[in-house]
């Protein structure tokens, strides 16, 4: 706790904030990718700090939001099934399908858990032999290891009432597909502090090299994301724009090896469609051939099934940063945190959901 | 191992037996030891509070109580908080077949403990005893009768802007307590429940002032929940000054671990009130002499505007918004 207090100290922020003011010297916008930086910045009140040229967009980082509807319902007719026994991280349980959420079957008598690992779900399997225990297998790079790590220790343990949903994602080919759009408007990126704990830097190369624009790997304290911004507007200032890793802390530029080796060991890159923004070549993870028994999608014959938007729902400009969400004609009226309709709403961290809970209006 | 069986919710002897010799034994009072069908109270002069509460709570027993003190304090406190003396609690058990008789025993003790402790009596009760599955191990009720004394007016819409908001001490205890006991993470965490009965802090804080205008209990929902309501009620905006709100090393860490945010976890030993900015400081010296509210804070302020919104002014002058909860706090992802 006494590293940390140090990341938000009142001093810092205000040198910090003062210098912002003058590295900035014309409109620029920054996009956070990650879902944890976006609850920070609004948890903080970072956007009362920034100057008024410098604009603050949530991106595609917050993987509940992300998930397609059509997973969420192939896990609630999986919850459904009697001999199922559905596990899963907190936050997917609210998240609506087309029809139920994951909570509302819950409600109605389905065994559905809440576990805080992944390896919970195997003491789960290994104490009820007699059914089906399936985890839902959503997150990014930082969570993927872990699942990994679960299903080698299945095959250790010889469970065989065990499997994940594998919904996992990439940030990086999200961010070369926001890229690859010319609509998007967007300066520079903050990168994701949890995810880069396990790729590195290295992959974040492509954005100063290839797209021009700066991309800086950032912690969660207030004073880690202020350094990160100065880092970022002083490279657009100069016009030199590069890849760097400002949360050394718990960043190595090389990443964490061992987990990536994991990772690859049981996952495979596939195609993955992304809620509001389609479908991204190589940036999902699937569970490999070899690891079939324990790949749910296998075992029990499930597809994504692709659904539609909703009518009016804003999302996929909001995660390209195109609009904010009051620009959204749902916003507020119809979607709200106790009734989402688009995937930024659904989860604490979504852009609608933080808009909602700490914007002022 | 001796357990709680049907039989001793039939009616018979067993059912006199536990009356006699496990409640009345430790409830021991006039008006119970009466044993009519219904205790027979004065009437009291003035206004009377009257209040009632179920306790459901999972695990029964955890660090700092259990849910016999928290079914006494629970309702104590929500009596208190209309600014009541808490005087007479009512009780009913609704047990499952195979509770062990020992345990339930720890629990009417620290009931009788916690009643000592508010000067409350227990002065009727009702047992049942339910098949297995009916019940999870034991349900307990309990309404409470307090003599709201003359002058008090303590009510969610009293707030006027200009007021001051202060806490009885930190916030988050309970909530992270159970949290790490119900889902056995294993985290290693000093925290124990802040459960306890307020009826003693609030007599000592309407004596130097009885015109304190909102008290809240925050438990479930916490104290932004709470806060929320009397914004709501009260047609005021109420502000909040981060750094000046109590909230453990501890609880923090657990809360910053887990994606959750302590103000939105249940307290059961603390209180929020809005009292007049000129009585503030003497109402928290009061506060801070009482072994519940020693570290009394001041945390914020009641404003004209915005209408039924709840910010919160962090240390670097920015502010956010505090929202009512939507539902129970799930834990986040990553």
């Amino acid at each position: 706790m006494k590293q940390t207090e140090a990341f938000r100290s009142k001093d810092l922020v205000s040198s910090l904030t003062a210098r912002l003011a003058q590295a900035v010297t014309r409109p620029i916008k920054i996009m956070e990718v990650c879902g944890s930086h976006t609850m920070s910045i609004f948890h903080h009140g970072i956007r009362d700090l920034l100057p008024a040229d410098m604009q603050l967009l949530s991106g595609p980082g917050c993987p509940v939001c992300v998930t397609p509807q059509g997973y969420i319902d192939s896990a609630i007719e999986l919850a459904r099934s009697q001999d199922v026994i559905l596990a899963s991280f907190g936050d997917m349980l609210r998240v609506p399908g087309t029809q139920s959420s994951l909570l509302k079957e819950k409600a109605a008598g389905h065994d559905i858990r809440v576990l805080y690992s992944p390896l919970d779900a195997l003491e789960i399997a290994a104490a009820t032999p007699a059914r089906q225990v399936v985890f839902l297998g959503v997150g990014f790079e930082t969570t993927a290891p872990v699942v990994a790590v679960t299903i080698l220790d299945a095959a250790k343990r010889g469970l065989n009432n065990f499997s994940v949903f594998s919904a996992h994602k990439l940030v990086p080919p999200a961010m070369e597909a926001l890229c690859a759009d010319s609509g998007l408007q967007v300066d520079g990126f903050l990168c994701p502090g949890h995810v880069s704990t396990v790729i590195g830097l290295e992959p974040y190369r492509f954005l100063a090299e290839q797209h021009h624009k700066p991309a800086v790997i950032a912690g969660f304290e207030i004073v880690d994301i202020l350094h990160a911004l100065l880092l970022i507007a002083e490279m657009l200032r100069l016009d030199k724009p590069a890849a760097v890793n400002a949360y050394p802390r718990a960043v190595s530029d090389a990443g964490n090896p061992t987990a990536r080796e994991i990772l690859q060991r049981v996952f495979m890159p596939s195609d993955s469609v992304w809620r509001g923004l389609g479908l991204i070549r190589k940036s999902g993870l699937q569970i490999r051939p070899e690891f079939a028994r324990f790949d749910a999608a296998v075992r029990f014959g499930l597809k994504e099934t692709e659904t539609q938007t909703p009518n009016g729902c804003s999302c996929g400009d909001i995660l390209r940063g195109l609009k904010t969400p009051p620009q959204c004609p749902l916003y507020k009226k119809v979607c709200t945190p106790q009734t989402p309709m688009g995937a930024c709403m659904v989860s604490s961290e979504g852009t609608c959901a933080a808009y909602y809970k700490y914007i002022v209006d | 191992m001796d357990v709680v069986s049907l039989a001793h919710g039939s009616g018979g002897s067993l059912t006199g037996a536990l009356i006699n010799d496990l409640f009345r034994r430790h409830f021991e009072n006039p008006y119970l030891t009466e044993a009519h069908d219904a205790a027979r109270l004065p009437i009291l002069s003035g206004k009377t509070a009257f209040t009632t509460d179920s306790y459901v709570i999972s695990p029964l027993q955890f660090p700092g109580g259990n849910i016999g003190k928290l079914a006494v304090c629970g309702t104590v406190n929500d009596l208190a908080m209309s600014g009541a003396r808490p005087l007479y609690l009512s009780c009913g058990f609704i047990i499952e077949d195979g509770l062990p008789l020992s345990l339930l025993e720890t629990i009417v003790r620290s009931m009788a403990d916690a009643a000592r402790e508010a000067g409350v009596l227990v002065v009727t009760g009702d047992t049942k005893v339910v098949n297995r599955g009916a019940a999870d191990k034991l349900f307990i009720n309990t309404a409470g009768i307090g003599e709201i004394p003359p002058g008090i007016d303590i009510c969610g819409s009293n707030a006027t802007p200009g007021d001051v908001v202060i806490v009885s001490g930190s916030l988050g205890d309970h909530g992270a307590t159970i949290l790490l006991e119900r889902e056995q993470l294993g985290l290693a965490a000093n925290l124990a429940s802040d459960c306890g009965p307020l009826g003693g802090l609030v007599a000592a804080m309407l004596s130097v002032c009885p015109q304190i205008r909102v008290l809240r209990d925050p438990t479930r929902g916490g104290l932004a929940t709470a806060l929320n309501e009397i914004a709501s009620q009260s047609r005021v905006g109420i502000e909040l000054d981060e750094a000046s709100i109590p909230i453990k090393p501890a609880v923090r860490g657990v809360c910053e671990m887990l994606g959750l945010d302590p103000l939105y976890l249940a307290n059961e030993g603390k209180l929020a009130a809005i009292v007049p900015a000129e009585m503030a400081e003497q109402i928290l010296a009061a506060m801070k002499n009482h072994v519940y509210g020693k570290e009394a804070a001041i945390i914020g302020r009641v404003l004209a505007q915005p209408v039924g919104r709840l910010f919160m002014r962090t240390p670097y002058g920015s502010r956010r918004i505090l929202d009512v909860m939507v539902s129970d706090p799930l834990p986040r992802i990553c």
